[in-house]
């Protein structure tokens, strides 16, 4: 029987989750797993504007700020569980984009990512700088989510490394199948279509505005769940989250990898994300390594890595 | 029968320049009108205002006895309006079978969640836009390429596709700007005779070409346009004799060989 591309990047992502922890050298690897995941989902959105929309955001991790710091604010606040605030976080992420995108979509051309530029920036400001709701730049303390010490209750232990692992593995491996859903889908269809040509688009019915808004606002949400789960479970943030570098580390990750496809983006987001933590040169000099992927992904593999390498491994066996 | 679509009065100047100017007619269903003329004449401006690409200066266009001058593209498909391009707009990195499936967006999209979360009521609708397409695609005889990459397909092909994706929208009146440009003998045959069917089916089409023997061959009216301006009109035989019309054409050509 055939597989689809859909079940068959599934169950590789489940594969690798799953067994991946066999060949952890230490406990630390459970950490750098979950980072992985955490941006993963963040990418995962990207591929949604940007590969299948061809739209581009430059403050995505303005989102994910107000993610993090909705489950930082909301539980002390408004006595909010810190889940229910990643919820909260989104939604509100989702009604800025709505409000941000609304009058930019209508325009061509660059201005969305001038736009969210501009967003980006002023999230970070106001969290850097509301010192007396946010604790300024030297960040602020997550509420524990809970759910481990359930799990505990439940009879299944785990160690705080295994448990994210495991958690932001699994909510990584639904954002996925929601992505890949919605790329076979009518609304799907709809946005690779007006990425190939608006113009035809229109001819056929699709309202471009109206379609590109929503996969800004869907692309919003998953940057804001990615930002609440890196909060919950470092149980820190601080703004640099919203920062602007966060927002060209997730574009670079999906470019890198293959902003058309969920499995390329993930790759991209997996490689960027381990190679500082395994090369402590690598940190010192990320922003330079980050410019220079991009450069050369942009020149010799436009498509991104894995697809690249998949297109060449096909043109082989033909 | 009483018109489907009706040009009334329409005209359109770029920087002092008259495009097109008080150009008026009207198609009814079933029926194949086409407009001809020299280079720069101004037919696919006109097209373009019909189909709502650009606003006129003056005029109006009526679908269906409803005002539609001027009206955003997506809402004039809404209403019935269908067309194809001069410069083809394929959607190329995607499948064939999906070009034409997008044509069916209007009655296969509904609630974005469904679709997020790939529920019946979204895979059923994909299924349905799925089978009508594989039916058209082989209407415009593309059905064993459906699962191609469209960009790799031969120009003709193309050509059929874009038909068959504007066809998918199950217009009252399709637009069809030079549908056999670029194409051999045997595929402008093949476009002529899809004409002709889908004009039987009670479409009314509106044709842009400069294939003469195809415009002679396959339409009921014809309107002849020269620097913006209607000059003459009629059918097929009445325009072929006409002064004006043959005066147009030479002098077009003298023009040319006076540029040469």
């Amino acid at each position: 029987m055939k597989i689809s591309a859909k079940s068959a990047t599934l169950l590789v992502l489940v594969v690798l989750v799953a067994l991946s922890p066999l060949l952890f050298p230490s406990n630390f690897y459970y950490r750098v797993g979950a980072l992985i995941f955490v941006n993963a989902i963040a990418v995962t959105g990207i591929v949604i504007l940007t590969g299948y929309a061809g739209q581009v955001s430059l403050g995505h991790a303005g989102f994910a700020g107000i993610g993090a710091y909705a489950c930082a604010l909301a539980p002390v606040h408004w006595g909010i569980h810190p889940g229910l605030a990643l919820f909260l976080g989104a939604g509100i992420s989702g009604v800025l984009a709505y409000l941000v995108g609304r009058p930019i979509l209508r325009l061509h051309g660059y201005y969305l990512g001038v736009a969210t530029l501009g967003f980006g920036i002023l999230v970070a400001m106001i969290l850097t700088n509301e010192r007396g709701l946010t604790r300024g730049p030297d960040g602020i303390d997550v509420p524990d989510l809970g759910l481990r010490a359930l799990l505990g209750e439940l009879g299944l232990s785990l160690s705080n490394g295994q448990f994210w692992y495991f958690f932001t593995g699994l909510c990584m491996i639904l954002g996925a199948w929601i992505a890949l859903n919605l790329h076979d889908s009518p609304t799907g269809r709809a946005l690779r279509a007006l990425h190939g040509s608006e113009v035809a688009a229109r001819t056929v019915g699709i309202d471009v505005a109206q379609l590109k808004l929503r996969a800004f606002v869907i692309s919003a949400v998953y940057a804001s769940i990615s930002g609440s789960l890196l909060a919950l479970q470092n149980r820190f943030v601080t703004p640099d989250v919203a920062g602007f570098m966060h927002s060209i580390e997730m574009v670079t990750m999906a470019v890198l990898g293959g902003v058309g496809s969920v499995l390329g983006a993930i790759f991209g987001a997996a490689i960027l994300t381990l190679l500082p933590q395994v090369l402590t040169v690598f940190a010192e000099y990320e922003h330079m390594v980050l410019g220079l992927v991009m450069i050369l992904v942009m020149i010799f593999l436009r498509e991104g890595l894995l697809p690249s390498i998949l297109k060449k491994l096909r043109g082989k066996d033909e | 029968m009483s018109a489907l679509l009706s040009i009334e009065g329409l005209g359109i100047g770029f920087g002092g320049i008259r495009a097109v100017n008080d150009v008026s007619f009207s198609v009814r269903p079933g029926e194949i009108l086409s407009v001809i003329g020299p280079n720069g004449a101004g037919k696919t401006t006109l097209f373009n205002m019909i189909s709502g690409v650009y606003r006129p200066d003056t005029g109006r266009v009526v679908l269906d006895g409803e005002d539609v001058t001027a009206i955003e593209p997506h809402l004039l498909a809404r209403r019935g309006l269908s067309r194809t391009f001069q410069n083809l707009q394929i959607f190329q990195s995607m499948t064939v079978l999906d070009n034409a499936v997008a044509g069916y967006h209007l009655r296969e999209s509904g609630s974005v969640l469904a679709d997020l979360f790939s529920l019946p009521a979204s895979r059923r609708r994909a299924r349905e836009a799925r089978e009508g397409a594989r039916a058209l695609l082989a209407r415009v005889g593309l059905d064993r390429a459906a699962e191609r990459e469209a960009g790799n397909l031969s120009y003709g092909a193309l050509k059929r596709l874009e038909i068959a994706r504007a066809l998918a929208l199950n217009p009252k009146v399709l637009l069809l700007d030079e549908p056999a440009a670029g194409c051999n003998a045997v595929e402008t045959e093949e476009i002529d005779q899809l004409i002709a069917e889908v004009a039987r089916s009670g479409v009314a089409i509106l044709l842009v070409e400069h294939d003469m023997k195809m415009v002679m061959r396959i339409s009921n009216h014809i309107v002849v346009l020269d620097h913006g301006e209607k000059i003459a009109e009629g059918d097929p035989a009445t325009v072929s004799q006409n002064p004006a019309v043959i005066a147009a054409y030479l002098g077009s050509e003298e023009a040319a060989h006076a540029d040469g």
